[in-house]
């Protein structure tokens, strides 16, 4: 008999054991004479079950997981091959059920580099609308759809393809940013090695849309299977007629080639970025000129986030409406939401936007790994604020996490149980602000190091109440005195970590006051 | 002979040629130079500024500004191991404790012998199967002190 099996080439899949556990699928299936057919497929999101292995069956895909190399004798002992002894059908496993994915429809259900299975699974389609509509129609479809820049400052997608549009040049570009620092993410990295083609068709839409004719992807060089895997899908797509000096047949052309950052936090700032495509060292450029007006090599550019250009297909493909419908107050269609950090249900999980933190930490996250009460939940990445559980009634959305005094940045959620001492996450986002900073403005340059040191004085309860108010003035300063999020956005997590867990700092007085 | 005097200049000068056409080329040149040399010697400083007909310090601010690109050739192992929040919150310190103490190294540090180099790095993007770790190409997750200091080992011996 032949069986398909899925198992996952995600980095995340392959960092918990999913090569080895495809190499015992192969032997054991030899050993019992059935021929076995395996994909490479990427993640379903559901990170805690990786490696999660898929059996198709001719009722759906059957998963199994978290799978580890020495079981699969006994998996397939206990029936795995029909698809039995397992969690069961794959799509009614209730993490992903509980989805609205827009985005990530794809991904870990094709192999990735199957042309003909992205064609299989609506792929194209957006383009394909794209190639027969004027420009501005394009656009115009966008911006009813509501979409607003993913990678965290929430600006309207199509007012700034409008932008370009509008802008007179001899060039323009686009430039997908997929330098996805922030701890807690890996929406884009999930989607570069699960679904390239898709970005490669949210690219061209974009480039349909402003006449642009050239593409660069900016990624990280800690994702080297990402890149790898953008690299084939490049090469495939142009071989196929999807970018070119033709797109589709359509007559106009566009194509795309990647850039590779050099472990620079502070590229995934959009200036920062094209000053890094450009050949130069990472520093924030002073916005006016923007990049929509004077980007790339100085000419109009478009750059957005991977989940901003990959929302596209299908807002072109079904519509703005469908996507519009979806969504809470401003914040408009899905947020593909990464839970990480201690959580027992880590993993992607796209939904629309208006669900509750609470929502996602105790219902979908399933609690905390180790069990005990969770303390503080990070949103948004390293520059996000630190939430209590008294906040978990907030929803989900730019608006509502703006005034609750936090941001949701990239979609990165991170769980700490009661075990984390918020004195040392303050000191940390200070730290990594030092590291970071690309050194232009002076509150981010030198406000950060006299951070890390007044934090130190207070961990060592050294006139702890001074000390307090001068890490508010500082963090007051880097808000107002810098030019990008970096220097800008530290405080979040620093006087989050003060206002809202005062008894970690307060503590450290009593003990000094106790010697 | 150590690597800084064996240069080979003429292989040099062809990577930096064969990325000549690119627009932005510095980044991409500084990537393939390390790649083919596992560091950026001095000597392409000046060899990138003139093909790019850049200053030497503005090619110098570059290769300094990234944290990827060496100017001292690395270990025969380089281990990695994440410091971020994610990785913090499921025990990652204790991780990155042990596999300094097992190497002897502070982070940032190559072993006298060059056996290995032990960095920081902010983000492998593993932040679901946290604690994280790179060995050479090998990604590692949901690492506990024990199974860190065992892949180390593994890795060295």
């Amino acid at each position: 008999m032949s069986v398909t099996f899925h198992v996952p080439q995600d980095a995340a899949a392959l960092a918990v054991g999913a090569d080895a556990v495809a190499e015992a699928i192969r032997i054991e299936a030899g050993k019992r004479g059935i021929a076995a057919r395996i994909i490479r497929n990427g993640s379903r999101g559901m990170l805690w079950l990786e490696p999660l292995v898929e059996v198709a069956t001719p009722e759906g895909r059957m998963a199994f997981g978290p799978v580890e190399a020495e079981d699969v004798p006994a998996l397939f002992d206990a029936g795995m091959a029909e698809g039995r002894g397992g969690l069961g059908p794959t799509e009614e496993i209730p993490f992903l059920k509980a989805q609205t994915r827009f985005t990530f429809a794809r991904c870990g259900v094709i192999a990735p580099l199957s042309l003909s299975d992205y064609a299989a699974m609506d792929g194209w389609k957006g383009l394909a609308r794209a190639i027969t509509l004027p420009p501005a129609e394009i656009v115009d479809e966008v911006t009813r759809s509501g979409l607003r820049g993913r990678g965290g400052a929430g600006f309207p997608t199509g007012i700034k393809w409008k932008t370009v549009l509008e802008a007179k040049a001899d060039r323009k570009y686009i430039v997908a940013n997929a330098d996805e620092g922030d701890s807690g993410t890996f929406a884009d990295r999930m989607l570069m090695e699960g679904d390239p083609f898709h970005l490669i068709e949210g690219m061209a839409i974009a480039g349909m849309a402003v006449g642009a004719t050239h593409g660069y992807l900016y990624t990280r060089s800690e994702y080297p299977h990402a890149i790898a895997v953008m690299e084939a899908a490049i090469g495939l797509a142009r071989d196929a007629g999807f970018l070119g000096p033709s797109v589709m047949g359509s007559g106009r052309a566009f194509d795309m080639e990647i850039r590779t950052g050099a472990g620079a936090y502070v590229c995934g700032e959009e200036t920062a970025l094209l000053e890094s495509i450009e050949g130069k060292r990472g520093q924030v450029r002073a916005k006016p000129p923007l990049p929509a007006h004077e980007g790339l090599f100085g000419r109009p550019t478009v750059i957005n986030n991977i989940l901003s250009l990959t929302a596209v297909p299908f807002i072109l493909d079904k519509g703005a409406a469908a996507y519009a419908e979806v969504g809470f107050g401003r914040s408009r269609g899905t947020m593909p939401i990464q839970l990480a950090g201690n959580l027992r249900h880590g993993g992607l999980f796209e939904v629309g936007f208006g669900i509750t933190l609470g929502e996602l930490v105790n219902e979908i996250g399933g609690g905390t790994m180790t069990g005990r009460p969770v303390k503080a939940v990070q949103v948004g990445g390293p520059l996000g604020a630190y939430f209590p559980p008294a906040l978990f009634d907030t929803p989900f959305d730019y608006e509502a996490f703006t005034k609750a005094g936090g941001l949701i940045g990239h979609g990165g959620v991170v769980v700490f149980d009661d075990t984390v001492d918020m004195v040392q996450q303050a000191r940390f986002a200070m730290d990594f602000c030092a590291v970071e900073s690309c050194g232009k403005c002076t509150p981010c340059r030198i406000g950060s190091t006299r951070g890390v040191e007044t934090i130190d004085k207070i961990a060592a309860g050294r006139d702890v109440a001074a000390n307090l108010q001068l890490v508010e003035d500082l963090c007051e300063t880097m808000k107002f005195g810098s030019l990008c999020a970096l220097g800008g956005f530290t405080p979040y997590p620093v006087l989050s970590a003060l206002h809202h867990f005062p008894d970690d700092f307060v503590a450290r007085q009593t003990a000094q006051a106790a010697e | 002979m150590t690597a800084r005097d064996s240069i080979d200049l003429e292989r040099l000068g062809a990577i930096i040629a064969a990325h000549g056409h690119m627009p932005g080329p510095t980044l991409p040149t500084l990537h393939a130079i390390q790649e083919a040399f596992g560091f950026i010697p001095e000597a392409a400083i000046q060899m990138i500024a003139d093909a790019e007909n850049r200053s030497r310090a503005e090619i110098h601010g570059v290769v300094t500004f990234y944290h990827d690109f060496r100017q001292a050739p690395a270990g025969r192992h380089v281990v990695k191991v994440c410091r971020a929040e994610a990785c913090q919150a499921m025990g990652g310190e204790a991780v990155a404790k042990r596999i300094s103490s097992r190497l002897g190294l502070d982070f940032g540090e190559t072993a006298a012998d060059g056996g290995v180099t032990l960095e920081n790095v902010y983000c492998l993007g593993l932040c679901a199967t946290a604690p994280s770790a790179m060995v050479d190409e090998r990604l590692c997750g949901r690492l506990t002190p024990d199974k860190a200091e065992r892949i180390v080992a593994e890795t060295l011996s």
